[in-house]
């Protein structure tokens, strides 16, 4: 649906006729991705029809939709999925946010510019085993952690992050990865900006926030698209983090959709379930990245109405 | 946009010295939060040259006698992985851009009613959560020999980044302005002109940067790393793993290890990014 | 033409001799032997003596797959259910071997003994600690050999008693050792009462617990299958070892696993820690360990209920796959890593018996050497070695065999998600009653979906 204004717009006023040059561009891509990625999920979709356990293999019965049905009426599938939700929005508004002044703050010339954003983007390349393994032992650790060193160091007892505040623990860690994905991508968009469209505004007397609610905010459309977007898909396929740091708890208060999968799957080697869970989550994540789409879509279509 | 904006017109009376406190500030502000983002990573550099003891030390210790045997351990293994992360990360991106790009330019530049619904596709595609499909994976992997091969992994790294260098592809080029492309198809330019000619030299910055995304998404990943290698294919993903162990924390020598996998795709984006931005800046001068 | 064609034919038919021999060649070349271990200090040490074998044994080469124990256990299990055959040598514990050896995917230890009769003589099979050998048959049948073998034990820090005049018996009650923790519980001096395993997993918390439970008098099912983790035995574990940990624990608890208590322990952070025996190596080792002089070792506390069932049983063995095609040759190396010759090389290489595999063999024990190396915590090991009987750990007879798992395929899933609610009541998310009745439907809900209650 973001790809409707830019196409209608050039289909418009271009009358093409032979197709087919065009057509053996696309095929090799879709066939491709068809073939790796189809193949797969329809084997998906058979495995989730059976009591599939990888360890047993004599017991293997086709149960029909039974794995849904007991993940549907499953207590446990509401909070799974609240997390799943909980995680993905809260990241991608925190890091959009703090992308977006991050942008506007490193758009600005200071005093060795280049290496502070250098080091800012950072974290961005760290492995996320790594990230986790670096916040579980040496930040959040309430002993030999450097927020408890920090706490301890001004008479406040440690917070026992992983325990009390799990699911803020895990956004803090997904939000220091993607942050600078954000603020990368805003402020290459950002530099994009023609800079005589900034030199007439502000000769007009432009206020800030005027330039920031008329000019930046509109030309940073397509690139929020790609932030939101990417940070949809990946955020919403995140259990690396989650595996290494709380194992999905306590409880199951850090359990989303991915990690209750590879639970099923290799916790309990349950593939059948995972299968389904699988299903489920291809089908979550479609409705979701399509909501967002069109919510920045909005604005794509405000931007053409200019 | 612009008339909204025209109307406010009084001139703001410049004032110098506020003008350079709020300059000074704000840079100090951006230095503050950007060490803030990068000092875990440079603590983690510390720790692999602390003994493991000192690692754990607390309150922490911050002048030490460094040592480097973390280093030389972490090293006896390294090479191999490091040539199968670069062959696997580079591999599948020019893959991803072989296949991916000319269906990107396809269906900007000859829409037809299912484009949008095709690129919708392409990008639900990755949506797909990899643990998921594991099972039926391995067991197509078994079946063509490609367990343990670098090939296969390139080959699921392509499909893992194929619909990111498509979507960001498409986007970028349907940011070049269309009176160009009018200009080009008055002059009767050729689909493969359109592609070499003016797609690829206007999308440049945009390959760049997709680019360095699939690099960075081939690096880090994991599990099908873990799972579709063993031992002659295994990257720097599984490399690392094997520094994590159920037998105590030996953080300085994980240290050590992370600092090498992270190293050389961190070095690889910081010069690109100059490349990057330089790039854009350019495309936007023009 | 014609001679052309001959002379074409002739040179293929040189080329196909030529290359009948090159393969003839290779085949005559050493086999590969593919290993897959977990990534222990004692696998390490293994992995550094391949030349040994290599060179004692020039037709085979070792080729190793190390990987940390989760993962390498998702790894292995794929690999062999879809019979993909990548490893010839695959590292698993006490859990596996039996199930796996049920669903036939193991070669019979036993037949290739029988099949070389010369390694059977040299090997010395009744050395074996005998519950080492039960925990690794199936239908009487051994199916692996055990690498090494632990059980589970209290390690105390004698500075910390001593500073509170407290004295730690050697058979210690989980009464007594909630009271030593009270007493050194200095949570503003950054040190702890007592480190337990609070991170959820079946081969995390629920090994320490269900220990708990079984010395409390509790079992996870009755003989009828039965669940009864909602029974008063189960309740007064856990309220136990809740209370226990939120007052006396070390911090992050929920989040704690061997590794982190270890870590804890060894920076002199705790007063009492309840593990796994091997770590007693750790503690000793002055690379890792700041407590090497004051690390005490008690056995395994007892409860109310029964002392049976109070220490585990685990050994991380090394089996062969039926999907291997050189049975043979890893048999050869298997026999080779678990033999006393092995264990006398490690001792020759490290320079010191302490760091032999331990827990596997009687002339480990036997000797002098290793008994003066190991001398504080051998004899402990060794006792809670040859008592732990996975056929009989419970105060209440019981349907499966398994100390801290119910030797059931199922039960990887049942313990980690029971696992997740003990670490709930742990963190306060769940109150213990709660967290006992999610447990008790998740059991029952096993025994039904298994097919094990009739």
């Amino acid at each position: 649906m973001t790809a409707q204004p830019s196409t209608t717009k050039l289909s418009k006023s271009s009358g093409r006729t032979s197709r087919l040059p065009a057509l053996l561009l696309l095929l090799p891509a879709l066939g491709y991705l068809i073939l790796t990625t189809q193949v797969p999920f329809i084997m998906t979709i058979y495995y989730s029809l059976f009591r599939y356990s990888l360890v047993d293999p004599f017991r293997r019965p086709f149960i029909g939709l039974e794995n849904y049905l007991t993940l549907f009426t499953d207590p446990q599938s509401v909070p799974v999925l609240v997390n799943t939700l909980v995680l993905v929005l809260s990241v991608i508004a925190i890091t959009v946010v703090f992308g977006a002044a991050l942008a506007l703050l490193f758009n600005r010339k200071f005093f060795g510019r280049n290496l502070a954003r250098t080091l800012l983007i950072g974290p961005f390349f760290v492995m996320p085993v790594v990230t986790a393994l670096i916040w579980k032992n040496s930040l959040l650790n309430p002993v030999f952690g450097l927020f408890g060193v920090v706490s301890r160091a001004f008479g406040v007892t440690a917070i026992d992050w992983l325990a009390q505040f799990p699911m803020l623990s895990i956004i803090m860690m997904v939000t220091w990865e993607w942050t600078p994905f954000a603020m990368l991508i805003l402020l290459t968009s950002l530099q994009s900006l023609p800079i005589d469209q900034l030199e007439a505004a502000r000769l007009d007397g432009v206020n800030n926030v005027q330039e920031f609610w008329y000019i930046i905010l509109p030309h940073w459309t397509r690139a929020f698209e790609v932030v939101v977007l990417l940070e949809a898909i990946f955020i919403l396929q995140i259990y690396g983090e989650i595996y290494i740091a709380t194992s999905g708890g306590p409880g199951t208060a850090t359990t989303n959709l991915p990690f209750f999968i590879f639970q099923k799957a290799f916790g309990e080697y349950s593939i059948g379930m995972a299968s389904a869970a699988g299903v489920i989550a291809v089908i979550l994540a479609n409705i979701v990245t399509a909501l967002f789409l069109r919510l920045v879509n909005r604005n794509v279509n405000v931007k053409e109405v200019k | 946009m612009m008339t909204a904006a025209r109307r406010s017109s009084p001139q703001k009376p410049p004032s110098h010295p506020w003008r350079m406190f709020q300059n000074v500030s704000l840079g100090l502000l951006a230095w503050l939060i950007a060490l803030a983002f990068f000092f875990p990573i440079l603590w983690m550099i510390f720790s692999a040259f602390k003994t493991e003891d000192q690692a754990f030390a607390t309150p922490p210790i911050i002048f030490f006698q460094p040592i480097f045997d973390n280093f030389v351990k972490a090293f006896a293994k390294y090479g191999h992985a490091l040539l199968n992360s670069l062959l696997v990360a580079f591999g599948s991106t020019i893959l991803s851009f072989v296949l991916g790009l000319p269906a990107a330019f396809s269906m900007v530049f000859y829409p037809t009613k299912r484009s949008r619904g095709t690129l919708l596709w392409f990008v639900s595609t990755k949506m797909m959560p990899p643990v998921g499909v594991i099972v039926p994976l391995y067991l197509i992997f078994k079946d063509l020999h490609l367990l343990d091969t670098v090939w296969g992994l390139t080959l699921m790294y392509t499909t893992m980044n194929m619909p990111l260098v498509i979507w960001m592809m498409h986007s970028y080029i349907s940011e070049i302005p269309s009176e160009i492309l009018e200009a080009a198809k008055v002059d009767g330019a050729s689909l493969m002109q359109e592609f070499f000619n003016i797609a690829m030299p206007l999308a440049t910055p945009g390959i760049a940067s997709t680019a360095l995304l699939c690099l960075i998404f081939a690096w880090n990943e994991a599990f099908f790393a873990l799972n579709l290698t063993n031992v002659d294919a295994a990257p720097l993903s599984v490399y690392i793993s094997a520094f994590k162990t159920s037998e105590g924390l030996f953080w300085a020598g994980l240290s050590a290890a992370a600092t090498l996998v992270i190293l050389p795709v961190m070095a690889f984006g910081w010069s690109a990014q100059r490349q990057l931005i330089q790039g854009l800046t350019m495309g936007a001068v023009k | 033409m014609k001679s052309k064609t001959w002379i074409i034919g002739a040179g293929l038919a040189t080329s196909a001799v030529v290359a009948a021999i090159a393969t003839a060649a290779i085949a005559q070349g050493p086999v590969t032997v593919t290993i897959a271990t977990v990534n222990n200090s004692d696998m390490k040490t293994m992995e550094s003596l391949t030349s040994v074998f290599e060179a004692a044994n020039p037709d085979i080469k070792l080729k190793w797959n190390v990987l940390p124990e989760n993962e390498l256990r998702q790894k292995v299990t794929t690999d062999i259910a879809t019979g993909a055959g990548s490893y010839d040598v695959a590292t698993i514990g006490t859990y596996e071997v039996p199930i796996w050896a049920k669903n036939g995917w193991l070669n019979s230890v036993d037949d290739l003994f029988t099949k070389n009769a010369s390694i059977k003589s040299s090997y010395d099979l009744n050395d074996i600690l005998t519950p080492v050998r039960l925990g690794l048959s199936y239908n009487k049948t051994l199916y692996a050999l055990p690498f090494y073998a632990e059980s589970s034990m209290t390690f105390y820090n004698k500075a910390a008693f001593a500073a509170n005049k407290l004295t730690m018996p050697v058979k210690p009650t989980w009464n007594q050792i909630a009271g030593f923790a009270a007493k050194l519980h200095k949570p503003q001096n950054g040190f702890y009462g007592i480190c337990l395993r609070g991170l959820p997993g079946w081969g995390e918390n629920m090994a320490v617990f269900t220990t708990m439970v079984n010395t409390f008098g509790g079992r996870w099912f009755d003989p009828q299958w039965n669940a009864t983790v909602d029974s008063p035995a189960w309740k007064a574990a856990l309220t136990f070892y809740v209370n226990l940990q939120k007052k006396y624990g070390a911090p992050g608890s929920t989040g704690n696993g061997f590794t982190e208590n270890l870590t804890y322990m060894s920076q002199n952070k705790c007063g009492m820690w309840i593990d796994a025996t091997v770590a007693a190596g750790f503690l000793k080792d002055p690379k890792q360990s700041k407590i090497v002089d004051t690390v005490g070792f008690a056995n395994a506390p007892t409860g109310p209920g029964t002392p049976k069932g109070s220490n585990w049983l685990w050994s991380w063995s090394l089996a062969i796959p039926k999907s291997s095609k050189v049975a043979d040759a890893a048999f050869k190396f298997i026999t080779w890593a678990t033999s006393k010759e092995y264990i006398a090389l490690v001792a020759k290489t490290n320079g010191t018996w302490a760091s032999v595999p331990p827990g596997t063999r009687k002339s480990t024990y036997a000797n002098p050497e290793y008994q003066k190396a190991a001398g504080d915590f051998a004899g402990i090991t060794l006792d809670s070695i040859n008592r732990a009987d996975p056929t009989n750990a419970t105060k209440d007879p019981v349907p499966y065999v398994g100390v801290q798992f119910v030797g059931i395929p199922e039960f990887q899933a049942l313990g980690t998600q029971v696992g997740q609610y003990i670490a709930g009541a742990l963190a306060g998310q769940y109150s213990v009653s709660q967290a006992l009745k999610l447990g008790q439907a998740a059991a029952t809900k096993v025994a039904k979906e298994g097919g094990y209650k009739k």
